[in-house]
């Protein structure tokens, strides 16, 4: 538990995943790794992912979307037939008259105007709790507006990548807490709330249910960074609403867990996730346990789950099984 | 990226190059971080130049000061628009910088004018960015009106009003209390014939109220007091007058009075096509002038 959270946080805030050593693991784990040496070949690869193929249709990516698509829409519904269902927008709302508020963009608020009223705190709290259970960054993947198009954005980069018209960037991973930091001072110091200037996340959910504006073009212009020059740079790279999230994931039940033994090492879920760094236990020798759970920076998309041939990945609910 | 362990030999050439792409990481991030603090800062210029003062919804502003601290405190969610039932408030577009979302009224396309009577959009708001010290439409500081272009005042000028105040494809929406009293209804549907133009003073919330609690209060006289009135209808009497026609020799001025909130309605209606003679100051409020 205690190693869970703080190597959670380490990966969040931009450090390397740390390798087990051989002292930390166990005999029988040691033995796993050892029996694979030599029998992972790539024609059984290739008979696994045949198989694999045959049975999954990218099952939590289309869950995901439609989720994504569905929350997005009931905030413009809720407007424009003034069904009052879901009032506001992506940075606060009004869920069947619950005040909920995003707790980045209250943490600004909170910052700049060094008040904090009691309606906020309760929508504060709320969504505190909402994501605790949910998992953290699930907010990412599942609700955030920005997610999906910068989704559709990685596939064409990726595209592109394959014909080798681009190549793809990377930057340090600190620049997010980086970033971070800078943006928690500027709201502190200056009074004004400026991240929300730039946030793709709030623009993109008020062009949705208040109509488009010029701050659109500022979206785009991300998108164009992440097709042509990083892929999912700014998720990876800047977005501070992600840190946020990935702190308060470290105590949720909701987590992706792997397995180690039956696990063929080829990376074809790292190739897939927008976090690669915390799927590195899935490379050989990396793992400490023989069921480990992935740390609070995945953003429990699934696309991974979707991804692995051999079902070493699989969501899971902390406690769950204990209590069934 | 970490590539996959070679042979010994090759090692240092290796490492130099890992080097070489660690550093060239570094000054990447380095550039990005400075490109991307960079474009938010450039939210504050419409700040600093003061280009980002605008009218806003009831309760941003009890002291023209305010205004940076309303910047503060909005979350910038849009609540306050959604309630609105004369679609008043828009929120600001990337251009206002760190106002961006931040919500405001353009008086003459569509003044705020009190239909929601319990102040909507105040008990809207998530953040106390509206404070929630209003009860009253009486109690809200927007701004002060003020008669900018007295010459062509058609009440100055002696003149009257027939037609529709803003012409037939206007898409404003006011309050009027004896034909509906729950819905706003379009100013282009309605049409005044008057001999002298008094638009600005019969249109203003305030004075429309302060006649209404008199004319309660007269109908019961022997029952109930003005202010038992106020307390079953839920929108306190005014206490003071907001604005009112006075005659200066042979003519008449619309005059500002103390009980002006700054609601713009009078902006709204005035039927000059060339611009409004009547306009609301937001750097005052009636408290300061």
């Amino acid at each position: 538990m205690i190693n869970y959270i703080r190597e959670s946080l380490s990966q969040v805030f931009g450090n390397k995943p740390r390798r087990a050593s051989k002292a930390e693991q166990s005999q029988i784990l040691q033995d796993i790794y050892l029996a694979k040496r030599g029998t992972l070949t790539k024609e059984k690869l290739e008979v696994v992912r045949h198989e694999h193929r045959k049975t999954c249709c990218n099952k939590w990516q289309m869950r995901r979307w439609i989720t994504i698509i569905l929350v997005n829409l009931l905030f413009v519904v809720s407007y424009y037939w003034d069904i009052q269902l879901l009032e506001g927008a992506m940075t606060a709302s009004r869920f069947v008259g619950f005040h909920f508020a995003d707790l980045n963009s209250a943490l600004q608020v909170m910052l700049a105007y060094k008040h904090v009223v009691l309606n906020l705190l309760i929508g504060t709290a709320t969504v505190f709790v909402m994501w605790l259970l949910l998992g953290g960054r699930t907010f990412c993947s599942w609700v955030c507006p920005y997610h999906l198009l910068a989704e559709w954005a990685e596939f064409l980069h990726l595209w592109l990548v394959k014909k080798k018209v681009v190549k793809n960037h990377s930057f340090h991973r600190k620049t997010r807490s980086v970033f971070y930091v800078i943006f928690a001072l500027l709201a502190l110091l200056s009074g004004y709330t400026v991240f929300e200037t730039i946030s793709p996340t709030g623009i993109l959910s008020r062009a949705l249910i208040y109509g488009p504006g010029l701050a659109l073009i500022w979206v785009g212009l991300l998108l164009l960074f992440e097709v042509f020059y990083s892929r999912r740079a700014w998720c990876r790279y800047v977005c501070p609403i992600g840190v946020t999230y990935a702190v308060v994931g470290v105590l949720s039940p909701v987590r992706v867990s792997y397995d180690v033994e039956a696990c063929h090492h080829e990376g074809d879920c790292r190739k897939v996730c927008e976090v690669p760094h915390v799927l590195d236990l899935t490379i050989r020798g990396m793992a400490f346990d023989l069921k480990q759970d992935v740390g609070s920076d995945c953003t429990r998309c699934g696309r991974c789950v979707d991804a692995c041939p051999t079902d070493s990945l699989l969501f899971k609910i902390k406690g769950l099984d204990k209590v069934l | 990226m970490s590539s996959s362990i070679n042979g010994k030999p090759n090692k240092p050439v290796r490492s130099l190059r890992k080097k070489q792409a660690n550093r060239r990481e570094f000054i990447h991030s380095a550039v990005l971080t400075t490109a991307v603090v960079g474009f938010s800062l450039v939210g504050l210029l419409p700040v600093v130049q003061g280009h980002s003062n605008r009218l806003r919804p009831p309760g941003a502003i009890k002291q023209p000061l305010d205004e940076q601290e309303f910047f503060a405190s909005c979350i910038k969610c849009g609540q306050c628009v959604q309630v609105c039932p004369v679609n008043a408030i828009k929120l600001a577009d990337i251009n206002d910088g760190v106002g961006i979302g931040v919500p405001f009224i353009d008086a003459r396309e569509q003044a705020c004018d009190f239909s929601c009577d319990g102040l909507q959009c105040v008990l809207a708001c998530p953040t106390g960015a509206l404070t929630h010290d209003l009860d009253y439409p009486a109690d809200t500081r927007m701004g002060f009106a003020r008669l900018a272009q007295p010459a062509s005042c058609l009440a100055v000028r002696g003149e009257g009003f027939k037609g529709t105040a803003r012409g037939p494809e206007y898409q404003g929406l006011l309050r009027y209390d004896e034909i509906d009293r729950w819905n706003p209804l379009p100013v282009a549907e309605h049409q005044y014939d008057l001999e002298l133009c008094d638009l600005c003073v019969r249109q203003c919330p305030i004075e429309i109220r302060i006649t209404q609690c008199e004319e309660k209060a007269q109908d019961s006289e022997n029952t109930a007091s003005l202010g038992r009135v106020a307390e079953q209808h839920g929108n306190e009497c005014p206490p003071k007058h907001a604005i009112q026609l006075r005659q200066v020799g042979d003519s008449w001025t619309p005059e500002v009075l103390d009980g002006c909130v700054g609601c713009g309605v009078c902006e709204m209606i005035c039927p000059l096509e060339e611009g409004p003679a009547i306009v609301v100051d937001i750097d005052k409020t009636a408290d300061s002038v």
